[in-house]
Order: C-alpha cells, then sequence, then structure tokens
C-alpha cells in the first residue's frame, strides 16, 4: 500500500470529512494521517504454539505486547492459514490468572507440605528445592530425583535438562510427557529401521494417491494437514480416503471408506492386508529381497502394569521385544490365520470394506500414504502396531518416495525437535543415542568435557538407572523418588490412574514437588513449588515439527513478572549445586580441574556453551529491529545458540548419521529446514537415492538406521486388551482431544472464546446405549471405573458418534479429572500408556 | 487524536448551541412518536429477540399469550425472559437472545407444555421441528472458516448436526494446496436455535439467527430446481432415454450422462524383455 494521496482524492476526502464534521459524524477513514502511522506493529514470524503440525504464524509487536497474529503466508505448511486455537494465539500468554512470582507451601514461615502457597523469591524457592534435591540423590541414589519435562519444551530447554540430569545430577531420571504420546511411534521406528520420524513429508498430502487414517483423528487434531488432504482428495482423480477408528469421528465426513472397528483389533487389520497381499502374490519381491529382513518378536508380553497384577504374573513373556530372524514363508505362515472372514468377524468391519482397503495397498499402481496418532500409540501394543503397517508399507516398497508413506503424526509442536531428536528420555542421549551402548556414553561424556563414567549405564553400583513415565509416578508413591521436577505439562491431570498413582505420589509427605508453568494447571495445585514460567515467545526458542522441520523463533515480548523460562530455571538451578554434592569422589578423582565447581560451571560454562558473545542488540532481525534475549542477558553469553551448537556437534561427530542440521542462524532466516541438512541442503525423503544425501549413487534404496542397510518386517499377532469391558463395567472408556482444547486446556482453556465454543467435556456415547440407562441428549450422567467417577453430560449428537458398547471422553477440562478413570497400562515396549480402552459404566448422576 | 479530544473539552461554539437544541427539539418529537407506536402492539420483534419454540406467528402469538410467564419459569437453562419496558419486544412477553443465551432444544420442551393458552403451540413435540428463526451465515467476509481457517465451530455445537449446518468441501484457490470448509445453514432443518451464533468465536458473530421472514428468500414460483424434483419423486419427471450410440475412433468411449469422453488407457509400452511380454499372458496383451 502506498502511503501518497493524489490531489484529487486528498479533496474527496476533506469534502467527505468536512460534511461529517458538520453532520456531527465521525468516519472512521478520516482519521488524520499521522494516527494511521502510530500503528506501527512489529512483525516477526514463530511456530504455532499447539500441535506437531508446525504452523507458521507472525506476531505483530506493538508496545510490548503480542497485539495481533496472522498465518504466515509464506510458510509452506500452512500458508497463511491457522486453525481455530492458532487464531487465537494472540491471547494465549495474556490470561488474567498468569503465575508472576515463585509460590512455596509454609507454614510459620518455613516450608511446610501441608502449608498454604505464599510467594517467596527466587533465591528462596531455589535454595530449598537444592536443599531436597541433593538430600534425595544422596539418600536413594540416581532414582531418588527426577524430572518430568515435554514435548512443548524448545529444543535447548531439552538440551540443557539432558545434561542436568544425566551428566549433572548422574541421575537417568529424565523423562517427557511424550512417553505419554508417541513413545510407541519411536519404538517402532528404532526396531524397523534403526532411526527415528519419519521418511516421508508433508508433501506426501499432495502425492499420494490413497490415505488412510489409522487411529487419527486428523480433521480435528492436525487441522491443517487436514485441509490439505482434503484438497488433494478433492482435486487428484482417483484419490481416494480410508479412515479407521473405534468411533465415528469428523475424518469419516470425508471418508471414501470409513470403518469402525472393535478396539484393539487394529492388529488384525494390518495383519489381514499382509495376508491379502502374500495371498494375491501382490508383494514387491525385489524390494523384499534387496532391502528387508524378516522377524519375529517375543508374544505375551503383559501390559505395564505393576508387577503385582495378576495380568502381569500371567504373561509369559513380560515387556520382552527382542526381535529374532525369520523367512518370509515363516512370516507368511504367522499371517495366515488372518483371513478375511475371520478379521471381518473379529473387527466387526463388513468384510467389502476391509477388502477395499486391502486392494488399495495392494494395488501398485497406486500410492498410499497411512497417517496415525494416538490411536496407535496409545495402545497396548503399540509398537506392534505401528510395526505391523511399516510391515504392509515394505511388503509393497511403498515406501520412502513422493505419496508413499507410512506416517507417524505427533501430537506436541515439538515431541520430535526436542523429546526426540534431543532424546530426553530416561534411556536416550540426543541424535538418537542410548544410555545403554557404553559408546554412546562415552562419546556423550567427551563433548560434554565430563570424565569417563559420569552418564550412569542401566546398571550401577547405586542400582537400575532407567525410569519411564508412568514408573515414575509409582516410584514417588512409592517414596522412591523423593523430588520431582514437572516441567512445560500438566501431568497430574495427563498421567492416568489420578487416584491410585499420581495423586498419591505427589502428595507423599516425603516428596517434594516442583511444577513450572505459566499458569495455575492442576498440577501446580498437587505441587509443593510452583515457579512462574516465560512462556512460547517470551524467550528465544526452537521446535522441530512432525516431518523433521526445525523452526526458530526471536523473543517477542518479555515475560510477565518475575516470570523466567524453563532454560534459565534449568541453567540458573545447577548454580546451586556443588559437584560433591552430587557426584562420587572416584569420578571427581579423574578431573581434579572440577573440583569446588558448581554444575553450572560443569555443565553450561563450560568453554563451549559459553562461547558465542551477547550484548544488547546480538539478536537482531535482517529488517533492523532487536530483539531482548533475556537468558542471555542474565548469564552474559548467548545461551541458546552455545546449547544448540554444542548439540549439532552429536549430529556431525556422533556414530550415528542422519540427525544433521543447519548452523543457529540459518533458521532464524527460514521458515524452517526438514533435517537431514548437509551443506544447506534439505531432505524431503530420507532413505532413497537422490532425496537422501545419505544414500549413496547406485544404491536405489537403503535404511542406514540398520548395520546391514535393511528394514525389519516384524510379525506380531492380535492380542487383548488388558481391561475389555465385562457384564459390570459394560461399555469401552476411550478418551482422547477435541479441536478447539490442546495441551490440558492449560492454555486454550484461558481464551474466552474458545472456552464458550467448547466450555465442558461431554460424554459422548451411542444413543441406543443412552436411552438403555434412561440417559438422553443432555443428561446429567456419572461415569465409574474401578479406579474413580466423574460426572458430566451426555452427549449423543455431537461431532463423534461412538458405536453401541463404546463411550468417548476428552481429558481437556480441568473440571472433569478424566484421568481419575483411566487406567495406568502401557505398552510393555514403549512404556507408553493406553489412554484409549478401559472398562467403564455409565449411569444417571 | 488530541483534536476530537479538545473539541469535547471546552469551549462550545455558537452552532454547537444552535444543533444541539435542534437536536434536542428532534428527540423529544421522536420519543412522543415511539411512545404513540408503542401504545399499539408491536407487530414485530426486534431482529435479535427470538421467541421460544412453538410460538404462533408473531401476530397470533401477542394475541394468544397472556404474559404469564409459566414458560419463563420452566425453561431449564434460563434462557427465556420476559420482555420490559423499552426493550422493544411486547412487554411481559418471553423472548431470549440468541447471542448470550441460545436455546439448548431439550428433548422434552417444557417450555411448550407450560403454556396454559397455547400460545406455543402444544402439538410441537419434536424439538427439531421447532422453527424460531433461521441461522444465517450474514457475514462470509469475517466469518475465518470462508477464508479457509479451521474453525467451524458453528457446525460442531449445532444440535441438528450434520443437517441444519453442512460443512462444504473446496479446494482453497489462494493456498493451492488446501482446502476450505465454510459452513452452509438448511432452512429445512435450522430449527433457530442460535446455539451456533453463541458459539461464534468472532468479537461479533458473523452467523446470526434472524427471524424467518427476514432470512428467507423465495424462489420464484414459476420455476423448480430440476434435481431436487426428481430427488424428490423418486425418478425423472420424463422417461429416461434408451442408450445412446456414438461414431467414435477405437480406444474412446462415451458415457452419455456422466463423464462424456473417455480415452481408455493406453497400453504400457514394451520395454521389458521378451519372456515378461509372454509371461504377462493374453489377456494384457490386447
Amino acid at each position: 500500500m502506498t502511503q501518497s494521496v493524489s490531489r484529487r482524492n486528498f479533496l474527496k476526502t476533506s469534502a467527505v470529512a468536512a460534511t461529517a464534521s458538520a453532520a456531527g459524524i465521525s468516519l472512521p477513514g478520516a482519521l488524520p494521517a499521522a494516527a494511521q502511522k502510530t500503528d506501527a506493529i512489529r512483525w516477526d514470524k514463530a511456530p504455532c504454539r499447539f500441535c506437531g503440525t508446525g504452523c507458521s504464524v507472525l506476531l505483530g509487536v506493538n508496545n510490548g505486547k503480542v497485539v495481533a497474529t496472522q498465518g504466515d503466508p509464506d510458510a509452506p505448511v500452512n500458508r497463511g492459514l491457522n486453525c481455530i486455537k492458532g487464531y487465537f494465539l494472540a491471547k494465549i500468554m495474556y490470561g488474567k490468572d498468569r503465575l508472576t512470582k515463585p509460590l512455596l507451601r509454609k507454614k510459620d514461615g518455613k516450608y511446610d507440605k501441608s502449608g498454604e502457597f505464599e510467594e517467596v523469591s527466587w533465591d528462596e524457592a531455589f535454595d530449598i528445592m537444592a536443599e531436597k534435591w541433593v538430600a534425595a540423590r544422596k539418600a536413594k541414589g540416581p532414582k531418588g530425583v527426577g524430572m518430568f519435562g515435554s514435548g512443548q519444551w524448545t529444543v535447548w530447554e531439552g538440551y540443557a535438562a539432558q545434561k542436568l540430569l544425566k551428566a549433572g545430577f548422574r541421575s537417568n531420571s529424565l523423562e517427557p510427557n511424550a512417553r505419554h504420546c508417541m513413545a510407541s511411534a519411536v519404538g517402532a521406528f528404532m526396531r524397523a529401521f534403526g532411526i527415528d520420524e519419519p521418511m516421508g513429508c508433508y508433501d506426501d498430502l499432495e502425492h499420494a494417491d490413497v490415505f488412510v487414517l489409522w487411529g487419527a483423528n486428523m480433521a480435528e487434531m492436525h487441522p491443517i494437514l487436514w485441509s490439505r488432504l482434503t484438497n488433494t482428495r478433492l482435486t487428484k482423480k482417483g484419490s481416494e480416503v480410508h479412515v479407521l477408528s473405534t468411533f465415528e469421528n469428523r475424518n469419516f465426513e470425508l471418508a471414501d471408506n470409513g470403518m469402525v472397528f472393535e478396539p484393539q483389533t487394529d492388529l488384525a487389520i494390518a495383519n489381514y492386508i499382509a495376508n491379502y497381499i502374500i495371498q494375491n502374490k501382490a508383494y514387491n519381491k525385489d524390494f523384499l529381497d534387496g532391502h528387508v529382513n524378516f522377524t519375529k518378536t517375543p508374544t505375551d508380553i503383559g501390559y505395564g502394569l505393576r508387577g503385582t497384577d495378576p495380568r502381569e504374573k500371567a504373561a509369559t513373556n513380560r515387556g520382552k521385544g527382542k526381535l529374532s530372524k525369520i523367512s518370509f514363508e515363516d512370516y507368511a505362515k504367522s499371517v495366515e490365520p488372518y483371513t478375511l472372514e475371520y478379521t471381518a468377524k473379529l473387527t466387526k468391519v463388513p468384510a467389502e470394506k476391509l477388502e477395499k482397503l486391502a486392494k488399495a495397498y495392494a494395488d501398485p499402481k497406486k500410492k498410499v500414504s497411512s497417517y496415525w496418532t494416538m490411536g496407535f500409540n496409545q495402545h497396548t501394543r503399540g509398537v506392534w502396531v505401528n510395526g505391523l503397517v511399516y510391515n504392509i508399507h515394505l511388503l509393497m516398497g511403498k515406501i520412502a518416495e513422493p505419496g508413499n508413506s507410512p506416517f507417524s503424526l505427533t501430537g506436541q509442536p515439538s515431541a520430535c525437535g526436542t523429546a526426540r531428536e534431543v532424546g530426553t528420555f530416561t534411556h536416550r542421549l540426543p541424535a538418537d543415542l542410548v544410555v545403554k551402548n557404553p559408546k554412546h556414553r562415552a562419546f556423550a561424556e567427551k563433548i560434554w568435557k565430563l570424565p569417563e563414567g559420569t552418564v550412569p549405564g542401566p546398571k550401577t553400583s547405586e542400582g537400575k538407572t532407567l525410569i519411564h513415565a508412568v514408573a515414575m509416578h509409582r516410584a514417588l508413591k512409592d517414596g522412591k523418588m523423593n523430588c520431582f521436577w514437572v516441567m512445560c505439562n500438566n501431568n497430574m491431570q495427563a498421567a492416568a490412574n489420578m487416584n491410585g498413582e499420581s495423586w498419591p505420589g505427589w502428595r507423599n509427605p516425603d516428596n517434594f514437588i516442583t511444577v513450572s508453568d505459566p499458569y495455575p494447571t492442576v498440577s501446580a495445585i498437587a505441587a509443593d513449588l510452583i515457579l512462574p514460567t516465560a512462556m512460547w515467545t517470551e524467550k528465544e526458542g526452537a521446535y522441530g515439527n512432525a516431518e523433521r522441520r526445525t523452526q526458530f523463533w526471536r523473543e517477542q515480548v518479555s515475560p510477565p513478572g518475575e516470570s523466567k523460562s524453563d532454560v534459565w530455571q534449568i541453567v540458573e538451578f545447577s548454580k546451586r549445586i556443588k559437584v560433591e554434592d552430587v557426584w562420587d569422589a572416584e569420578l571427581l578423582d579423574k578431573m581434579p580441574e572440577h573440583k569446588g565447581k558448581t554444575l553450572y560451571e560443569v555443565l553450561y560454562a563450560n568453554g563451549q556453551v559459553d562461547k558465542f558473545p551477547y550484548q544488547k542488540g546480538t539478536v537482531k532481525d535482517d529488517r533492523g529491529n532487536e530483539y531482548n534475549n533475556h537468558e542471555s542477558e542474565d548469564f552474559g553469553f548467548y545461551l541458546q545458540k552455545g546449547l544448540f551448537e554444542e548439540y549439532r556437534r552429536f549430529q556431525y561427530e556422533g556414530p550415528k548419521k542422519g540427525h544433521e542440521m543447519a548452523e543457529y542462524e540459518a533458521y532464524h532466516k527460514s521458515r524452517g529446514l526438514r533435517w537431514p541438512v548437509i551443506d544447506g541442503k534439505e531432505t524431503l525423503w530420507r532413505f532413497r537415492e537422490g532425496y537422501d544425501p545419505h544414500v549413496a549413487k547406485g544404491e536405489g534404496v537403503k535404511f542406514y538406521g540398520k548395520p546391514d542397510g535393511r528394514a525389519n518386517i516384524i510379525t506380531a499377532p492380535y492380542e487383548p486388551a488388558a481391561e475389555p469391558p465385562d457384564k459390570e463395567y459394560d461399555l469401552w472408556l476411550c478418551t482422547g482431544r477435541v479441536l478447539e482444547h490442546w495441551h490440558s486446556g492449560s492454555m486454550t482453556q484461558r481464551v474466552p472464546e474458545l472456552h464458550r465454543a467448547v466450555p465442558d467435556a461431554v460424554l459422548f456415547m451411542n444413543a441406543k446405549d443412552a436411552k438403555k440407562r434412561k440417559l438422553r441428549d443432555g443428561s446429567k450422567c456419572k461415569i465409574q471405573t474401578r479406579r474413580g467417577e466423574l460426572v458430566t453430560r451426555v452427549e449423543t449428537r455431537g461431532r463423534n458418534k461412538p458405536p453401541e458398547g463404546l463411550v468417548f471422553i476428552a481429558w481437556f477440562d480441568a473440571n472433569r479429572l478424566v484421568n481419575k478413570l483411566t487406567l495406568d497400562q502401557t505398552d510393555p515396549l514403549s512404556k507408553e500408556t493406553d489412554y484409549k480402552k478401559c472398562a467403564c459404566k455409565v449411569m444417571k448422576a | 487524536m488530541p483534536t476530537g479530544k479538545h473539541a469535547k473539552g471546552k469551549t462550545v461554539s455558537r452552532r454547537r448551541v444552535l444543533s444541539d437544541a435542534a437536536k434536542t427539539a428532534c428527540g423529544v418529537a421522536l420519543f412522543g412518536l415511539a411512545v404513540g407506536l408503542y401504545a399499539r402492539p408491536s407487530r414485530s420483534l426486534p431482529a435479535d429477540a427470538v421467541r421460544p419454540p412453538g410460538a404462533l406467528p408473531e401476530k397470533d402469538f401477542l394475541g394468544a399469550c397472556v404474559r404469564c410467564g409459566l414458560c419463563v419459569r420452566d425453561c431449564p437453562y434460563d434462557i427465556l425472559k420476559l420482555a420490559e419496558l423499552g426493550e422493544g419486544v411486547a412487554t411481559g412477553t418471553p423472548y431470549f437472545t440468541a447471542r448470550s443465551g441460545p436455546c439448548e432444544m431439550c428433548t422434552d420442551i417444557p417450555c411448550v407444555p407450560a403454556c396454559p393458552t397455547g400460545a406455543l403451540d402444544h402439538t410441537l413435540t419434536d424439538i427439531t421441528k421447532a422453527r424460531m428463526g433461521l441461522a444465517v451465515l450474514i457475514d462470509q467476509e469475517s466469518c475465518i472458516a470462508f477464508q479457509g481457517l479451521r474453525c467451524e465451530v458453528c457446525f460442531n455445537v449445532c444440535p441438528v448436526r450434520g443437517k441444519a449446518i453442512k460443512l462444504e468441501y473446496r479446494p482453497n484457490k489462494r493456498s493451492g494446496k488446501h482446502a476450505v470448509f465454510p459452513p452452509v445453514v438448511y432452512s429445512d432443518d435450522c430449527t433457530g436455535c442460535g446455539l451456533c451464533e453463541k458459539a461464534c468465536i468472532l468479537e461479533e458473530a458473523a452467523i446470526k439467527v434472524m427471524p424467518i421472514r427476514l432470512a428467507k428468500g423465495e424462489l420464484g414460483r414459476h420455476y423448480r430446481l430440476g434435481w431436487e424434483q426428481k430427488q424428490k419423486a423418486g425418478d425423472a419427471l420424463v422417461t429416461p432415454d434408451p442408450e445412446h450410440k456414438y461414431n467414435l475412433p477405437e480406444g474412446l468411449r462415451y458415457d452419455h450422462s456422466g463423464r462424456g469422453l473417455i480415452a481408455d488407457e493406453p497400453a504400457a509400452p514394451r520395454t521389458g524383455s521378451a519372456l515378461d511380454t509372454l509371461r504377462k499372458g493374453i489377456r494384457e496383451a490386447r
């Protein structure tokens, strides 16, 4: 838009204005020119705070406040669009109840677990925390302390936490909430391909002919990707959409082949398709000969419950997952029982629908992309079922090329970028390295300039060290873990079996629970110390989305009150811990120069992380705007850059290739780059010659995550769920999400319009089931499981239409804690909770 | 805007005094007129006031309603209120405002049997048959769904789900790779409950419940929509044609009522080995 005004226009405008003022009217267009100019909004880019899609937005800042946002029209993922959550991003940081000061439970001026929250200084907060942490580490060993982070952490927050726990406290008790979210996907990637994350990218949405959604309500949970899929379905001749779910969701509105199956029987459906492909000799023999090994996995592995549970005692191979090689013929035989007739009967899906799906996969002319999210991952056989879909793609050779893509979607904005790539799990180290491999530990110690043996292995003289998310709550309840720091997530609301494990664990008098959050969440209420936290664009950050795209943003506005970002909290806290407090003398003797130092000096001011200088004005965009960076200002060096550049050494110098990223500044200039990024070039499809720089000329396809370059087909059977409905608890209970709320509702429920759109979690129920219980739409009802109960209203005509025998409820609602109902069952391999299947009963309330 | 503030401040011009005096005079005259009009029973509701389910046509309703307030008492969601003087609705009659409190569409419609006079029609027993008004997507420019954003809140809250409001699916020509999901209201099923208007996430709702007389157009009586007539009749109104035959070059077909000219897929080029060709057999050799 040009500012110049022609004479004619000027005269016209003044004439109108004069007339208007004579008539006593003020015209919006007749503002003085100066007033228009003072509306100077600074625009800069950032990825959306919500889901794993990774839409980019532009933030408009005026007078230190985000006053507006817009979908970034130049972002390749969303091209200016947003979903309804993205539309309200400008409001998420300005909820009325932001936490602005540290709060500690106190009585008579002293910390007291049964006291009330009182405002304290950061010094007091960290003093008490350090005291508790050092004591717990000394008394209870590496599992005595634990940290529960997030797939919403920025990349460097995860990296800083990784160092603090594994190298600083020498404890592997670090987990992200991503454990609840995509651990099964990771498990399956590692088993099949030896390297994490999808081989394809979002461009598959335009290249595929056939889309198969396996337990992914993409229409609501990945709204912008759904928009792309829909466009392909509308504009591409012959394209088709197959949808599998345990209830009818919004995907079915577009589905050409919608299938509602009996919970847990997706295992059988995937095996039936494999059997169909083999029986019809449709498989790609060349591909199998060149690139695939056949294996089987132990069966009857239990349900990840406490060892005292009879279901665990009955399991013959509890928690086992070691693969053994088999032949193609063995494999074919293993899927032979999954005939069309058997599968249709077991799954309750009409045979012709199953066959239509199998034909789509088996047609060599059709490019097929499969998508899944929580339906597959939150599954007591999650790793298996992820793998069963890879089996189908591998059988057909429909993988790692445009349009042929098995694609695991993620829920959180940086489940990939932070939790998985940085490896903030108990068993992982950055860039796909693992704790159990002594060479990987030694490599990490080398990069971190720490003595050999700093990072504890799975077994140490102080006991076993690996502990997953669900086990952490159990350990808190049992008093084996005494300090727990929950950051950037809401695990009291999110973890299963709240009454049985989470609440008694957190409120155990022996335990000291710290929660870092911008808002008073359910977790904050259950904590002993609350640390007010700077969120999203109140700090410099980086997220990695589901298509391997790393996106950066600069600090746009200052955090309110005394709020501090997660990375600041981690690094500042490390100043309180002396190396002698947490390392034994033997280890310290290996590097006596560290004696008397704090963890801050050993981990962060180590000559690497602190090597990039910072002063006001260091962070600038190419339009000359300057940005704050509160953390770097406090510590005196460019903290985020230092952490990122040290992390990158894992990608370039480590024993596993394929995770390479570009240098720090490149990401501030682009709207994300898809790794591996080598010589400035992004990778769209991995494992395929020409697309992937790690596949040499002439190799064609190479699954280089595995030593022999071959992917694993892993056979696994159908096995029943842990708690199917019975006479008393006669319904399946499935939990999940809605389009309008994300991340336990901690941000979205503070946006009045989103709250108005979906104020409460309602119980989606089949009208016939409702009628049987003398309930109707809108009736108050009580949902009861063996673990707890809650009251809500029945919804029989809403967006989700369950079949008879199943009810669905979303868990975002802080007023209805759905995880009082759920069972803390996990996939014994991935340790990810199955939130989709337990038994309940529903009655009039 | 300092100029505006100053003008409102201290100085009062002669011109201002005169104009204010004139405005006051006009205002008094208008008020008189309004009181006069009000004295007669008001015939038309303000556009944002909606009558309870089953309300007779406005004129008959005003005749039948005894202003007893029983429907208001029996509304479990407390959305109905009795009009007070100056609200533009005949005093003492029940109404609701969709944006602040829409009808929740109780399946047993407690307000209707509560009505002692039949001003709310007792033959209404199925709430989906109520016609309190008609939702109109009144501003497509500000509705974010029309711009391709994934909102669809009105569609999601609609109690006559998938019928009264449907999403259309069309490609987003601007972005080139996304779709647009605009909501469209269907008057055959919309009850005018107003849940969509209440839930609309915009500052000012883009979808609003209007009185049917304002919201609804009418097709000229001389015209029918052919495809709808055919669907209603269950068959063509005029017997379909016998099979058509066409002069066509080899390899082409013509689909009379569907795709038109169709070229069969060309045979794959013979690039494989002789054995491959032989193994394919006679059917594919064509």
